[in-house]
């Protein structure tokens, strides 16, 4: 690994100067991405900025849902009786991410930043426009089975790998970020960004801003299920995962929130999906049809083509779950 | 890049030796958190810590670069923790860091200063063996024995952790710890003896 130089900061105002005083250095929290990519090469940062002590831990209920800090740890929020309670969907999709080593360590803010598992964006000896643009994909002619199937560009067909995230979209998060110019939100469906012609972009952060945390409104989505499925039982990337919501009376959703991941750059809500299961009754069926909704639009890459049965099969499958009131994160 | 820093090394320079003298007079343990900013910028190349690992305080330089893992073995020469991966996929280095169970080869050394950390070599009470190290060895939970200080570092997590209540909750919870050879089944069964009887660390 190259010597950086290494700063702790004591206040998110602290972090963000410290970051503008070295554009080309970088916040550091749990480090189980970061230090990974450092080790390979991958990225390089002159400076990191140890920011694990500053005040960003928090899981509270407040007026406007559940306050997350961007340093809450994943263990610690997956295993809150608030989240377990009130959002078993996060839940679910925190216990499905990673070894139990990895979540003590991982942040929730941490979670957001890490980067693509797509082997050319690892290899520095390949061509990959996400590390280095201009230089190709080689994944579009290569390895591409574990590759997005939405939404990807001919310059990046990489898959964004978090499962909480896929989560937190389906919830209608909201991300707060602080900067230079202060605080703002951003949407969490649009935190994340295709690749088009920038996939060097992961996200919309913008150069020294800071993630300070997550708010989840609250919802009375009263049916949760987080599948993941996965090349093995457990601690794995998935293949496709499939986080479902809904709000059911009786036998008929009041309101649907479905998002995906492993198919695409950022986590992939199924609007289309979401639209048509309102009103309807909560039945295979109308899962099929939502599910055929979602694929619309779906393209594979060679290896990946499994992924396009995979997809509407994995949604079903969601939905009975949630419908069939699991929701106790056990497949 | 490279540039920059040839042409800032003067300047550099002066101010991280300015800072080396003032540190070299302090007490690392009177370097506080709220005072290292800048001033442990400057340094660069070597980093106060203060660290308990396995009961016993430390105050030694690290260089930022170095890895928990690293520092556990090359500089506390505590070889029980083991380098399987060094990227987080084996659980061979798996350490407790003030109890919670970790990757020490994705964790800085420096980013634990003012923790506890446990090794392998910090399990068992002089003489006598841990609970764990004891269920390992009866039930032959391991072949070549390279991942078995990680596993059973996570084992004695896993169990305070309240996620050995069944074989299907040991898989799953001890799955960040690899082992090539396959005694998969007799780790279960040594996790799950010990959790029966009622053992903590």
């Amino acid at each position: 690994m190259i010597n950086f130089e290494y700063i702790r900061a004591s206040s998110v105002k602290a972090a963000v100067n410290a970051l503008a005083k070295n554009p080309t250095g970088g916040f550091i929290a749990g480090g189980t991405n970061l230090i990974d990519l450092m080790k390979r090469g991958v990225t390089a940062p002159t400076r990191l900025i140890d920011i694990n002590n500053l005040p960003l831990k928090q899981v509270e209920e407040t007026s406007a849902g559940l306050s997350i800090g961007a340093l809450a740890i994943n263990s610690e929020v997956s295993e809150n009786d608030l989240v377990k309670n009130n959002y078993p969907l996060l839940s679910m999709a925190f216990a499905a991410g990673a070894s139990a080593q990895l979540r003590n360590m991982a942040t929730v803010g941490g979670n957001m930043m890490q980067r693509t598992r797509c082997t050319y964006f690892y290899d520095t000896t390949m061509p990959c426009n996400k590390r280095q643009p201009g230089s190709g994909c080689g994944a579009l002619q290569g390895h591409n089975r574990m590759h997005a199937i939405f939404g990807a560009s001919d310059k990046c067909i990489a898959v964004h790998p978090s499962d909480m995230c896929v989560a937190l979209a389906a919830l209608n998060a909201t991300v707060t970020v602080s900067g230079a110019k202060g605080e703002r939100k951003i949407l969490f469906t649009d935190f994340h960004r295709l690749p088009g012609d920038k996939p060097e972009l992961d996200n919309n952060l913008q150069k020294g801003e800071i993630i300070t945390g997550i708010i989840i409104p609250k919802n009375n989505f009263n049916k949760n299920h987080y599948l993941k499925i996965r090349d093995r039982a457990s601690y794995a990337f998935a293949l496709i995962s499939v986080a479902a919501a809904l709000e059911v009376s009786g036998d008929t959703i009041k309101k649907a929130s479905l998002a995906m991941g492993g198919v695409a750059h950022k986590p992939w809500r199924l609007t289309e999906s979401e639209k048509f299961l309102i009103g309807k009754t909560a039945s295979k069926e109308n899962f099929s049809k939502a599910a055929e909704l979602a694929m619309k639009g779906a393209r594979g890459y060679g290896h990946n083509n499994f992924k396009l049965k995979m997809g509407p099969i994995a949604i079903v499958e969601a939905l009975i779950k949630a419908n069939t009131g699991n929701t106790d994160g056990k497949d | 890049m490279d540039n920059n820093c040839k042409n800032e090394g003067r300047r550099d320079f002066l101010k991280k030796s300015t800072v080396l003298a003032a540190l070299a007079v302090a007490s690392p343990a009177l370097v506080k958190a709220g005072e290292h900013d800048e001033k442990i910028a400057a340094l660069f190349e070597k980093i106060p810590l203060n660290i308990d690992v396995n009961g016993k305080a430390y105050n030694l330089s690290v260089e930022p670069r170095v890895t928990l893992l690293d520092f556990l073995r090359e500089q506390l020469h505590l070889f029980g923790t083991k380098k399987g991966c060094d990227y987080g996929q084996c659980g061979a280095c798996t350490v407790h860091v003030d109890g919670k169970r970790i990757n020490s080869c994705l964790s800085l050394a420096v980013m634990n200063e003012g923790k506890k950390i446990t090794t392998i070599e910090g399990l068992a009470d002089g003489e006598e063996l841990h609970p764990m190290q004891k269920a390992f060895i009866k039930h032959d939970g391991f072949q070549c024995g390279y991942c078995t200080p990680g596993q059973i570092m996570s084992a004695v997590a896993c169990i305070n952790e309240g996620h050995a209540n069944s074989r299907d909750e040991v898989r799953e919870f001890m799955s960040g710890n690899i082992c090539r050879c396959g005694a998969y089944p007799n780790i279960v069964d040594a996790v799950i003896e010990v959790k029966k009887g009622g053992q903590s660390a």
